[in-house]
């Protein structure tokens, strides 16, 4: 059967929890997870995480939020109920254009950072009511956690953690 | 991690603090009780703010006649009040937005504060327009929505239009920034909670923050990508709220210069207030640690930036003014007959307030001086009111016919309403002071390697700023069955 043991190996400083996550991978370990009070620059490349695609998502949400701009000056202004106002012409959206430059900016703005960071969100999994997950409260304070998950070489990462300063390390049952 | 930066940098984080310090620090306001001073300041802008809804109920039912407005003066208080908080609205995403794409390291004790001030001032803000409207009940019409007259649209060459979306796209887009910001330090307020029910509020707060390496990595990107969506956007929204009046044909008004000249003031402005509000805050919730003299400084130089771009546009304004030698431009805001006219009061509040006394921040001894810093920020937040003031009620009194010539004159609930904003923005500040975490402490945490006191001064003695390996006792280690 398949173990779900883990180490959970504690570190309280950045510097010594990054050369600790390339010890264990040079060591070939798999590393299930990093959980940081704060960023630490170069971790997401040492645990060999992909790179996050969240920036090309904010680009097409903003192309979208342009469209629907460009879409509703149009259907409002030109085609459903064109008027005259201040004599700006309008006998075609792109005459009407430099008028509705603001809201064709606004728009993609809008549409850009709201359906970003709803897909962080999403894909982050956090919301109102989600419950936290990190297995220890000192990991939002100074501590820093690596879950490495163990099949009958608990002795041997243990040791290896040990010598990368690690604070505690404890081998832990996962629910 | 720690980047190399010159050892000649003042450190932004003050004393020898380690990553649980600045943890301790952040908390203790949200944890401790308030105390006395909190408490006269809370109940004296609760006060301001009940009589300010008390005149609001007042408009709403009689009616804008009970404004000092008159058949010339259609606007005057109001729009000069919602000018003027948009304004001070922008110190905040400038400083999130702005200083993080230049990598200013220094942003990341003030930046929560500023955008937390950025909202509650575009609060204030958006209850101008929506009063104005008379039938507030009614506001809903700004939207482009199918309706009952007859598919009737929105008019979408209307700067006023504009305005509804710029105001609305800048509010919400600043709120997500930063309450996502927020995430990671309302988790380590949830996470040392010790009362179930603080526990319960932090963590619905927080929305469930792990802290996970990937998290951190998505976080950060958004952070970016967020920062160069508004910084455009900070500077679109004055620019936009300028064209409420340089769209119009109005002399005085009609003025290729006041988009960016608005943007100048505004951040001014903002600057102004963030002054104001931290020169407090940090007092009270014993955060000087954090807020240094170096910060007050920086922030000092941007204002005397800013306030040389306003400046130097009001010359041009004049200038301009007289140089067309037309009798209609010798009464726009800035002109002699301005200057000389029954508004002169007004006119030279402008120039004292906000040309005059800022120039004393040359000076570096002022620069650096905390009660210095504080009069001249008021200084300029009242200088800043009246310059929408003379654009607006100075420009309109006069027309071009002798019989449009009319003052406008404020009434009791023209300044109770702007009280009550005042104290409205104040309730909202202070609450906020108690239950926020105040300073972005997970990204103060990053910089504090690079730019604390404390490691500082261990690498000029040639100390590394990685501790030592002690090797924990592995016989030691606990083998616990149960997740903690």
């Amino acid at each position: 059967m398949e173990s779900s043991k883990v180490i959970h190996a504690f570190y309280n400083d950045d510097e010594l929890v990054l050369d600790a996550v390339k010890a264990v991978k040079a060591e070939g370990h798999h590393i299930e997870e990093v959980f940081c009070p704060f960023p630490v620059h170069g971790l997401d490349k040492a645990m060999g995480l992909a790179p996050t695609r969240l920036a090309i998502t904010a680009f097409f949400y903003g192309i979208t939020g342009l469209s629907f701009a460009i879409w509703m000056t149009n259907y409002m202004m030109i085609q459903d109920w064109p008027q005259d106002i201040g004599g700006k012409p309008n006998f075609s959206w792109f005459t009407n254009m430099p008028a509705f430059v603001p809201i064709m900016f606004e728009l993609t703005v809008f549409f850009a950072a709201h359906l970003m960071v709803i897909t962080f969100y999403m894909r982050s999994r956090i919301w109102p009511f989600k419950e936290a997950e990190n297995p220890d409260p000192r990991t939002t304070d100074d501590h820093f956690l690596m879950e490495i998950p163990v099949h009958n070489n608990e002795a041997e990462i243990t040791a290896l953690l040990a010598k990368t300063g690690a604070v505690e390390i404890n081998v832990v049952d996962k629910h | 991690m720690s980047h190399y930066e010159a050892p000649i940098r003042e450190p932004l984080v003050l004393g020898d603090k380690s990553y649980h310090d600045i943890t301790e620090d952040i908390a203790k306001p949200i944890e401790g009780a308030a105390n006395k001073n909190w408490y006269i300041a809370f109940y004296i802008s609760l006060a301001a703010m009940l009589w300010g809804f008390g005149c609001i109920f007042y408009t709403v039912g009689t009616g804008i006649g009970v404004w000092g407005l008159n058949k010339n003066i259609g606007w005057a208080w109001d729009i000069t009040n919602f000018v003027w908080w948009v304004g001070i609205g922008h110190a905040g995403t400038l400083i999130s937005a702005v200083l993080l794409l230049f990598r200013q390291k220094w942003r990341m004790a003030i930046n929560r504060s500023a955008e937390a001030m950025t909202i509650f001032a575009v609060f204030q803000a958006g209850l101008f327009p929506i009063i104005h409207m008379g039938r507030p009940w009614n506001g809903y019409w700004v939207l482009p929505m199918p309706n009952q007259f007859g598919s009737l649209w929105v008019n979408f060459n209307s700067p006023l239009l504009w305005d509804v979306f710029a105001i609305s796209t800048y509010l919400s887009v600043s709120l997500v920034f930063w309450w996502t910001g927020l995430l990671p330090d309302f988790a380590m307020i949830r996470d040392r909670a010790v009362k179930p029910f603080q526990k319960k509020i932090y963590a619905l707060l927080s929305f469930g923050w792990s802290g996970r390496a990937k998290d951190w990595q998505r976080f950060e990107e958004v952070s970016l990508v967020l920062a160069g969506l508004a910084t455009p956007l900070v500077l679109s929204v004055h620019t936009i709220v300028s064209m409420d009046f340089a769209t119009s044909i109005n002399p005085g008004w009609h003025s290729t210069i006041f988009p960016p000249y608005f943007v100048a003031g505004a951040i001014f402005s903002g600057f102004a207030m963030v002054q104001t509000l931290l020169g407090i805050m940090r007092k009270v919730t014993n955060l000087e640690d954090y807020i240094t003299r170096m910060h007050i400084e920086y922030m000092n130089i941007v204002i005397i930036l800013t306030g040389g771009i306003v400046a130097v546009a009001y010359a041009t304004e004049f200038f301009i003014a007289w140089y067309t030698g037309s009798p209609y431009e010798n009464y726009t805001y800035l002109s002699v007959g301005a200057a000389t006219g029954p508004y002169a009061w007004a006119f030279w509040s402008l120039i004292i307030f906000n040309i005059i006394t800022p120039q004393l921040l040359w000076i570096k001894k002022f620069r650096r001086s905390f009660i210095i810093t504080f009069i001249i920020s008021i200084a300029i937040n009242i200088g800043m009111w009246f310059e929408r003031f003379d654009i607006i009620a100075i420009v309109l009194s006069k027309g071009h016919l002798p019989s449009t010539w009319w003052r406008f004159e404020p009434t009791f609930v023209d300044v109770g309403i702007f009280v009550g904003t005042i104290g409205f923005f104040f309730v909202l500040f202070l609450l906020y002071a108690r239950t926020f975490p105040v300073i972005a402490q997970a990204e103060v945490k990053t910089i504090l390697k690079s730019s604390g006191e404390f490691y500082k001064k261990r690498r000029e003695q040639g100390i590394p700023t990685k501790p030592a390996i002690n090797v924990v006792n592995v016989a030691g280690t606990s083998d616990k069955s149960n997740k903690e």
